[in-house]
């Protein structure tokens, strides 16, 4: 052994990589040691969810709409200057119509393989901002955004407000009758923010709406601005997810201090590109099956025509719903004939800002109420913490109400029901359910947790029925796993803030007493109601009766003590 | 002829000639155009046989002489086409009351409709039944066609015709499986809620281009389903409950693998 390793030569006969992908890698690496970072991710232990690749559909529907952005890049003219189209289509030959307008409809019908390329691209926009929300969602409920991770709760904030902005802007790009409403629609609510709006909107367009550059504008913000932030945010967001290591679901053995899972390599790196070509195929088959944004049905934009039926894509229908909601009364004129749009002002740019400031500072208010300065790495059961679940239920419920005004349209036509009617139902429920839907939930997430205490304390009903010697009769109950016991018990009911007197030793008034009484008071609203996890003591309690009691059935269920303890068992 | 030949040189010939071309082009003019008095020269027995079916069927709402009641309008000069668009598509005779006639089975079959049209049209002079010329899709300009849809229906109709809401319950059906002939009758008559594009608004040959524009829309999407042409929202639907939820199911499914 000694010998062989003193000859640097023999040394050099084992170490040496001899495959050529081998050889590339050593290439590799004595230039630039990447083998460090490889070894160091390879050997990243994740933990094994389902919920935990949501985020991974997110960033793969993100990969093809960069390969199929950079195919439609190659065809595409961000021009509006006026060109009659030659091409094939029956309806629409020649007629005038933008060069953007024409060049999509030779990208669809002219060009080999560009109607799939826009049809994918179109469905990946629309899952893209789907996954998000969904991975949002999970985040959300488990309370994956806590400390250490708010910071990347707001970086994945940014990422889903940049994806609307991506999604916008391509939208408005083919310059068909339906985009260019909603460029309409975005110069209104440009212009109805006081004061500067007229300003902004005529630096905007270039003039007045809708000018002859705004495609042009749009078009390097959609192909250069935003997807280059949101590649950039992509990386952040996944490097300090790497740095704060995975969540993981609480249970058996996982703790805030460990991470249980398989190590990134092989084992998820090949579920990552299983899921990749999973969802890569899912988007094709729906890019070459189904129909989306069909432009040429639309036709070219002009400003005076309005279709049935005219709506955004579905990420921006929280939008449209806020503004059919809003009476149109709200427009005021004031003195000197200036006119305050709260029409549209409320519902397009105050409700909206209300819904997005709620989720970026969420984390804080928590972490603020609760009184937690702690890190958490073991998520949390949506049950264990009600008023947060119900928070979010009532939140998710104003959006769903939002985004279903915003196809009033299609309501009143598919159930034959008056438009006005529903329009005003909308009205009434987008403040009465959230309140409902928080209260429900909150509830249910409390009967869950009593429930789990009843396990806990009583076991399994296990349907078997024993008659004592006195006889009284009480049903077997067969005690739950370690695992389904340390599920139910690890966890915290936090208590409200303990709100310090108003005046100290001396009876000085304290200074920010008032502030601090308004945060004990949310933190009374958060926490007041709880269900405190059993106690080992009181387990050990219902034991030493359960125990008793099996071993009497043993016995042939006679069980001479039984009933001193009936009064404790099971009804 | 030796007469005619005789006389071709005749002061007045020229005259003649141009008389008998009128006549000819008029004859010809006569046989093709759409003529608004077509209804008049039905027999006086289909007219008949329309007072009666009138009286049994309709007289109820629309009055004994079609004058109008308080629940029904006056049809004096609504026409052949308004009876035959209203019948054949079986919004009349009305059924219930609604916000409007609701397009049902038609309830007529094509002889009594004949009948009902031409009494009514000899009541007053209205817009006719239009001649198969009139509504043929392949003489019409589906471009043209498609440029005053966007203008003059889309707003109520949809872009591609897949129908719409108005106010207070009312609704702009769909255009796809609307004969050609009532898409003509529509425009001329404006049933219910719909205004009247009479030939000022849009010519008899717009009309025609129209009827080819949605033609053109029934033979299918360029891109796989239309999903109902109903645009963003069914987009958006299909998305999360096909998209989506296939998603979710294979990340479920590659989770559970290994483990
Ligand atoms: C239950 C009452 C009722 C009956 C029965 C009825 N109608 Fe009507 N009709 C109406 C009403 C109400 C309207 C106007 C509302 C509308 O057009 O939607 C109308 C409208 C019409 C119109 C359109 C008038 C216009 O201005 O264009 C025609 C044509 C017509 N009816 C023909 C008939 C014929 C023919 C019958 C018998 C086969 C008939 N109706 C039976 C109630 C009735
Ligand atoms: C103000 C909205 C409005 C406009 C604009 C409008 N329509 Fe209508 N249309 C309606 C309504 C409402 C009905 C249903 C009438 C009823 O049932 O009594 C209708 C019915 C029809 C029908 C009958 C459909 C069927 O199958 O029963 C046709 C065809 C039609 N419209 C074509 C057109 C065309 C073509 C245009 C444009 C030139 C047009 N409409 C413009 C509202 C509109
Ligand atoms: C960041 C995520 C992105 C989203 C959410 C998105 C979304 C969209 C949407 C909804 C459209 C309208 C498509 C249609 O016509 O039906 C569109 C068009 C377009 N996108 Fe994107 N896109 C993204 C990234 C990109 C990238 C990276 C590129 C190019 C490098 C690109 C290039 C284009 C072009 C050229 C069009 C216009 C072509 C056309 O409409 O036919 N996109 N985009």
């Amino acid at each position: 052994m000694s010998t062989t390793a003193s000859n640097p030569k023999d040394l050099k006969k084992y170490t040496d990589p001899k495959t050529p992908a081998g050889k590339a890698a050593d290439y590799l690496d004595q230039r630039t040691s990447i083998g460090v970072a490889v070894k160091e991710f390879a050997r990243k232990v994740f933990p094994d969810h389902w919920s935990f690749m949501l985020g991974e559909i997110a960033l793969f529907s993100f990969v093809v709409l960069l390969i199929t952005g950079v195919f439609l890049a190659l065809f595409f003219q961000p021009s509006m200057a006026l060109v009659r189209w030659e091409g094939d289509l029956p309806q629409l030959h020649g007629q005038l119509m933008s060069a953007a307008f024409a060049s999509t409809l030779d990208l669809s019908f002219e060009v080999r393989g560009g109607l799939l390329m826009r049809q994918i691209h179109h469905w990946s926009a629309l899952i893209f901002m789907a996954s998000i929300v969904v991975h949002m969602l999970r985040v959300f409920f488990t309370g994956a955004f806590r400390k250490p991770r708010e910071l990347n709760w707001l970086v994945g904030m940014t990422l889903m407000i940049l994806g609307l902005a991506a999604g916008f802007s391509g939208y408005s790009l083919p310059d068909d009758v339906l985009s260019g409403n909603g460029l309409r629609i975005t110069d209104g609510v440009v212009k109805s923010i006081p004061i500067i709006g007229s300003y902004m909107s005529y630096f905007i367009f270039g003039g007045e709406f809708p000018g002859e550059h705004i495609v042009a504008r749009l078009f390097t913000v959609h192909i250069l601005l935003v997807p280059g932030l949101i590649l950039a945010l992509i990386g952040l967001h996944l490097f300090l997810m790497v740095l704060h290591k995975h969540t993981q679901y609480p249970g058996g053995g996982r703790t805030d201090k460990n991470v249980v899972g398989f190590p990134a390599f092989p084992v998820y790196v090949a579920k990552m590109g299983g899921n990749f070509f999973f969802i890569f195929g899912v988007l094709a088959l729906m890019g070459a099956t189904l129909s989306i944004n069909s432009v040429w049905n639309y036709g070219p934009y002009d400003p005076s025509p309005v279709s049935a039926g005219a709506q955004p894509d579905w990420y921006m229908l929280f939008l449209e719903g806020s503004l059919r909601l809003m009476p149109g009364q709200a427009e005021i004129v004031t003195w000197g004939d200036f006119t305050l749009s709260l029409n549209v002002l409320i519902p397009a740019v105050v409700i909206p800002g209300l819904l997005f400031t709620f989720l970026l500072a969420y984390p804080f208010l928590e972490a603020k109420v609760t009184g937690d300065r702690r890190e958490h790495h073991v998520l949390d059961r949506p049950r264990n913490v009600p008023v947060r679940t119900g928070l979010g239920v009532a939140f998710l419920t104003a959006f769903v109400i939002l985004a279903l005004a915003g196809s009033n349209d299609l309501i009143a036509t598919h159930f034959h029901l008056s438009i006005n009617a529903i329009t005003w139902v909308f009205r009434v429920l987008l403040f009465v359910g959230p309140w409902f839907t928080f209260q429900v939930t909150k509830r249910i997430c409390l009967g869950l947790q009593r429930k789990d205490r009843e396990l806990v304390l009583h076991g399994h009903e296990s349907g078997r029925i024993v008659r004592f010697a006195s006889g009284e009769y009480v049903e077997v109950h067969t005690p739950l796993s370690d695992q389904e016991r340390w599920l139910r018990v690890n966890y915290e009911a936090t208590r409200p803030l303990e709100l310090a007197p108003a005046a100290d030793a001396r009876g000085v008034k304290r200074k920010g007493y008032a502030s601090e009484k308004r945060w004990h008071q949310l933190s009374r609203f958060f926490y007041e109601d709880r269900v405190e996890p059993v106690t080992p003591t009181e387990l050990a309690a219902a034991h030493t009766t359960h125990d008793a009691l099996a071993a009497a059935d043993e016995r042939g269920g006679e069980l001479a003590t039984a009933s001193s303890h009936s009064a404790d068992l099971e009804r | 002829m030796k007469a005619l030949a005789a006389r071709r040189h005749h002061r007045a010939a020229p005259v003649v000639l141009l008389l008998m071309a009128l006549l000819a082009v008029g004859g010809v003019y006569a046989a093709f155009a759409p003529s608004p008095a077509q209804a008049a020269t039905a027999s006086t027995a289909d007219i008949e046989t329309g007072k009666k079916l009138f009286q049994a069927n309709c007289a109820t709402c629309h009055g004994p002489s079609a004058e109008g009641t308080d629940i029904a309008p006056s049809l004096v000069g609504v026409g052949a086409a308004a009876v035959d668009f209203q019948v054949s598509t079986g919004r009349m005779p009305m059924a219930m009351d609604g916000p409007q006639a609701p397009a049902k089975p038609p309830q007529m079959n094509e002889e009594q409709t004949a009948a009902l049209a031409a009494y009514v049209a000899s009541l007053g002079a209205g817009p006719a039944i239009p001649t198969d010329d009139q509504v043929d899709p392949t003489q019409g300009d589906a471009a043209e066609g498609m440029a005053l849809f966007r203008t003059n229906c889309a707003m109520c109709h949809n872009a591609v015709g897949a129908g719409g809401a108005l106010s207070s319950g009312k609704a702009a059906p769909s255009l796809m499986n609307t004969s050609d002939r009532n898409i003509f009758q529509a425009m001329e008559t404006g049933p219910g809620p719909m205004p009247v594009f009479n030939d000022a608004v849009i010519t008899a040959e717009g009309k025609r281009d129209i009827i080819a524009f949605l033609t053109e829309q029934d033979k299918g999407s360029a891109g796989g389903n239309p999903l109902g042409g109903l645009g963003p929202v069914a987009e958006g639907l299909w998305a999360w409950v096909l998209g989506l939820a296939v998603m979710i199911g294979g990340a479920v499914w590659i989770g559970a693998k290994s483990s």
